[in-house]
């Protein structure tokens, strides 16, 4: 009898996750990993870092290449084109085939475009995969007098810094009013806008993308807006979102939405077929408040360590826990605990600190009844211990404010922001309590306690 | 600001080629008075003797010289060893101190001169150059295009600038006779501190100490705004320039034994060496009390400042090793190997000269006490070995010259005993840890990458584990270079400081540690 086939499609965090798990867990299974992308597991976060200069590629691989055959996790570079279900098989670009007891679908995202004339003109491009990032280089080797970035969020701010790295002028572009604003309350991204100003960036809000106009050579020469002006650019960043990949699948009758429909076994519609990651949608919001796509490197990783837990003990359904996210604006980072309401309401209590220097930033929403909902800090680092259990046990936030030092993570001998932040918390809620001490050999040696 | 830059770089070269071209300036005359002045009693009449034939010879290069000088002498030499006569052999090498003396030059008629010629100028140049780089410096931070640049990338710059390093350790430590032009520049300056002429070690004390606060003063530039990179450098550029180079200079003017209070064994591998310790026990009350504070340090202020701060308060706050790998090294952290090999590597051979340096020194200790009667004079061999292979050898050729190769920290970890004794207590019993922040990690590895000592750091932060490695200086690189504010050193309660069941919080299905 031949050990149990898992086959898993897609080597990114919620794939590799689950392999490693489901190895640690049963050493007699077959584990085959396939990615058309690159043979080894890389960081995607990190692809900016290799533009910069600031890291190499082989420094995006988390395990030494011995890893994987020391795990006994068999890696195949190859491109799927077609599944199978009745047959349990895959089948390749090569022609060849593969057949497994167990699928797990772990295809990630691609990028979205939204079939703008001109899209697929030299020189504009999104940024997700090692290719993406390849073709930057070789779009950004030439000239480059200016480029446009579309698409106010996560990987366009990113593209934005890497193009300024390069000292490549740049123009970016976002429709909404704001800067990221499904996640940023509007005077935190006011901050990020003075940021960008200062990095010159010619930052253009409510504005959007209508056409790529090409030159010669099938080249992007400029790009024209909704106001109808013209940006003479030689390189287009498109970054307007991903969405899950799963256009090969549709022939393969697997219930697709706009990801792999799953519940929260990760089982989706056909037998022993399972989806993790960036690639599956919930039938059902896994959580209070929580999007029935999850598409971020920690909710790929929890998906695999659910997944993987599941079959080597008894099935649990996918529960997360507190929401948490973090990112990082130039020099500026942002963490982000529990939920934070973009738009003012009057069912929320606002707290907002900021420091002087208009770089530093703090927030915290209550409800009604005082009880903490979320944190959102720009500049400082806060302990995700802290709010995790915060906000899982309904704190205050009046306790959550009075221990605030507990919750710092900054390094040693930084400025203690927690102290005005909590000054400025009493003043505006008219509430008192003691502020800690801090003893001269705390200050001097930065024992945290 | 490109022409500050390009002033700055400009003098810093101008700098270097003088440095370079010094040596080969000026010509050797040696004189019978001069040989009286700089021989040893025993040896006078006879090398007098023996030179004799080069006196009214004008040298013209230190080769020239040298090569003279062996010629008188090595015969003689040779033939007493061939007979036997051991006691009559001239061990000591006068090439230094005849080539120091017979020298007529530039730097020694205008040595304030020629001082700011070379190393002025490379101050001046190398200050102007980083404080107008930082002005133009792109968006990216601290990090950014360390991998698109020759030096830092061990491209040809690298490759030069290593293969300069190490030729400048090579003739510091076997032919420090050529260096002599360069010693007579820093002469007044040694007059002025101690009262005594220069030697090739005060030279490169000097060059050391000038390094670490000139490229100190780039660390604060480089790491604006970061309190903890800040302080630790002024902490490494204060003992340097203090404990390491003025304090003993003023001790040997007051007729003191040269001692660096912050040294320690067995790092300061001679510490407990039969002529330390009677310079030690013959020099009153400072030699006494500077015996009892080496070995206070070493059995008090080590464990004791590690068990409550890590290996850090020693080593990226005190230490001169150290402090030149975080300020002139700064650059080249990333160039370390983060393999598992190397840490398999690192714990053989930094545990082998630990054990090392113990075996000699119970040695030393045994035969002193025993007045000589049990080894003779093998301990001399033992520490002739240690001083060529381990203190010249690795710490210096390997340790500081492959900086640009091999990455900054490599004698403090593959080779530094005293590192070794800090990294077991550090490990086993201290309340030193890096926390990870719960589950906030996107393997991105700018923390391994960055990491001077080799350390994986991501491996363990992936998984919400702390990290407790035995060989982390504390440099507080990786909590900087941390796009998401996942990694803080912190000194803590012992509990809970070594996660066996790492847990990355963000589930609810597994049950989180209270
Ligand atoms: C530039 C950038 C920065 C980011 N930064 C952050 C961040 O800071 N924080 C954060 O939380 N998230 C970040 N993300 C998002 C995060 O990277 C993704 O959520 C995560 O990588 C998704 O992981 P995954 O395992 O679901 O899929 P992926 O990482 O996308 O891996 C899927 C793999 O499957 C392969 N594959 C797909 N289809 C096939 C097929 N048919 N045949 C063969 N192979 C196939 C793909 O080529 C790919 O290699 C970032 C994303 C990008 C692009
Ligand atoms: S630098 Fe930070 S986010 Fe990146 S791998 Fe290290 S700990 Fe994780």
């Amino acid at each position: 009898m031949s050990a149990t086939h898992f086959v898993i499609l897609g080597n990114g965090i919620s794939g590799i996750t689950f392999a490693r798990h489901l190895r640690k867990g049963n050493p007699h299974v077959q584990i085959t990993v396939i990615s058309g992308e690159s043979p080894y597991f890389f960081s995607r976060t990190a692809l900016m870092y290799v533009y910069m200069g600031q890291m190499k590629w082989e420094h995006l691989y988390p395990y030494e290449l011995q890893f994987w055959g020391k795990n006994r996790i068999t890696l195949k570079q190859a491109w799927v084109t077609a599944l199978d279900v009745d047959a349990k098989k895959l089948s390749f670009d090569t022609g060849e085939d593969l057949s497994y007891d167990y699928l797990i679908l772990a295809t990630g995202s691609t990028p979205a475009f939204y079939y703008w004339p001109g899209q697929h003109l030299q020189g504009v491009q999104g940024l997700y995969t090692k290719q993406d990032l390849e073709s930057m280089e070789i779009n950004t080797s030439t000239h480059v007098n200016r480029a446009v970035v579309v698409g106010g969020g996560l990987i366009g701010i990113e593209m934005v810094e890497m193009l300024a790295y390069r000292k490549i002028p740049v123009t970016f572009m976002v429709r909404e009013s704001r800067f990221w604003e499904q996640s940023l309350p509007k005077r935190e991204a006011d901050l990020v806008h003075r940021l960008l100003k200062e990095q010159d960036i010619d930052l253009r809000l409510g504005t959007e993308l209508k056409e790529i106009l090409p030159g010669v050579h099938g080249k992007v020469r400029a790009v024209r807006t909704s106001q109808g002006e013209e940006i003479s650019c030689e390189f287009v960043g498109l970054a307007t979102g991903v969405t899950p990949n799963v256009a090969f699948l549709k022939k393969s009758g697997i219930k697709i939405q706009r990801g792999v429909l799953v519940n929260s076994y990760f089982e989706t519609s056909a037998p022993n077929v399972y989806a993790i990651g960036d690639c599956a949608e919930f039938e059902y919001a896994p959580g209070e408040g929580r999007k029935n796509i999850e598409q971020v490197w920690y909710t790929g990783r929890m998906h695999g360590e659910t997944l993987a837990a599941n079959f080597c003990t008894s099935p649990q359904p996918y529960a997360p826990g507190v929401w948490f996210n973090s990112a990082k604006f130039f020099e500026i980072e942002y963490q982000t605990y529990g939920v934070i309401a973009v738009e003012e309401g009057d069912e929320i209590q606002d707290f907002y600190w900021e420091h002087p220097s208009g770089k530093i930033a703090f927030r915290m929403q209550m409800d009604a009844g005082g009880k903490i909902l979320g944190v959102l800090a720009l500049g400082f680092r806060l302990r995700h211990e802290y709010f995790d259990r915060a906000i899982r046990e309904g704190w205050s936030g009046l306790q959550v404010i009075s221990t605030l030092h507990q919750a710092n993570f900054d390094p040693e001998f930084f400025a203690p922001y927690h102290v005005a932040i909590q000054k400025s918390f009493q003043l505006q809620f008219g509430v008192s309590f003691p502020l800690p001490k801090r003893s001269l050999f705390h200050h001097l040696f930065g024992s945290s306690s | 600001m490109i022409t500050v830059k390009n002033l700055g770089l400009g003098l810093f070269f101008l700098g270097v080629v003088a440095f370079t071209v010094l040596p080969f300036l000026g010509s050797y005359h040696l004189r019978e008075d001069l040989v009286s002045s700089e021989v040893k009693e025993i040896h006078r009449e006879k090398v007098k003797e023996l030179l004799a034939p080069m006196y009214g010879f004008s040298y013209s290069s230190t080769y020239s010289f040298l090569q003279a000088y062996h010629q008188q002498l090595d015969p003689y030499n040779e033939a007493l060893k061939v007979e036997g006569r051991w006691e009559e052999v001239i061990w000591e090498d006068y090439g230094f101190s005849l080539a120091k003396a017979a020298l007529q030059g530039p730097s020694r008629d205008h040595p304030l001169l020629c001082l700011l010629l070379s190393l002025g100028s490379c101050l001046a140049g190398g200050l102007l150059f980083h404080l107008a780089k930082k002005k133009e410096e792109s968006p990216g931070g601290a990090f950014a295009g360390i991998f698109h640049s020759s030096l830092t990338n061990r491209g040809l710059l690298g490759i030069l600038v290593g293969s300069y390093l190490i030729l400048f350790y090579v003739i510091l430590y076997w032919f420090p006779a050529y260096l002599v032009s360069l010693v007579w520049m820093v002469e007044p300056l040694s007059k002025l501190l101690s009262g005594g002429p220069a030697s090739q070690w005060f030279l490169y004390g000097l060059v050391y100490t000038l390094a670490i606060l000139v490229m100190g003063i780039r660390m604060f530039s480089k790491y604006a705004g970061n309190r903890y990179q800040q302080l630790r450098t002024a902490s490494v550029m204060f003992f340097q320039t203090a404990f390491a180079f003025l304090i003993p200079e003023v001790l040997v003017r007051l007729n003191q034994p040269y001692f660096d209070f912050k040294n320690i064994w067995p790092l300061d591998y001679d510490f407990f060496f039969d002529y330390q310790l009677s310079t030690f026990l013959s020099s009153g009350g400072l030699g006494l009390f500077m015996l009892a504070w080496g070995c206070l340090l070493i059995i008090v202020a080590v464990p004791v400042f590690t068990y409550f701060y890590g290996k850090r308060w020693y080593c990226s706050w005190v230490c001169g090793c150290g402090g030149l790998a975080e300020t002139v090294g700064d650059s080249f952290r990333h160039l370390s190997d983060k393999s598992l090999k190397a840490w398999k590597w690192e714990r053989w051979t930094i545990h082998g000269v630990l054990a090392l340096a113990v075996v000699m020194t119970s040695l030393t200790l045994v035969n002193y006490f025993s007045g000589f009667k049990v080894l003779g004079d093998l301990t001399n061999q033992v520490h002739a070995f240690y001083g060529f292979a381990i203190g010249s050898a690795f710490a210096g050729v390997v340790g500081t010259g492959f900086y640009p190769l091999m990455g900054n920290r490599v004698w403090c970890r593959f080779g530094c005993p005293l590192a070794a004794y800090l990294g077991l207590v550090q490990r086993f019993k201290s309340r030193f840890r890096i926390t990870t922040n719960g589950g906030q990690c996107i393997s991105c590895g700018n923390c391994s990458t960055h990491c001077e000592m080799g350390i994986d750091v991501r491996a363990y932060a992936q998984q919400g584990q702390n990290i407790v490695r035995s060989s982390c200086v504390g440099c507080g690189i990786c909590a900087t270079v941390c796009p998401r504010g996942v990694l803080k050193l912190e000194n803590g309660p012992e509990k809970d400081r070594i996660h066996d069941f790492p847990i990355l919080i963000g589930r609810q299905t597994i049950q989180l540690k209270k």
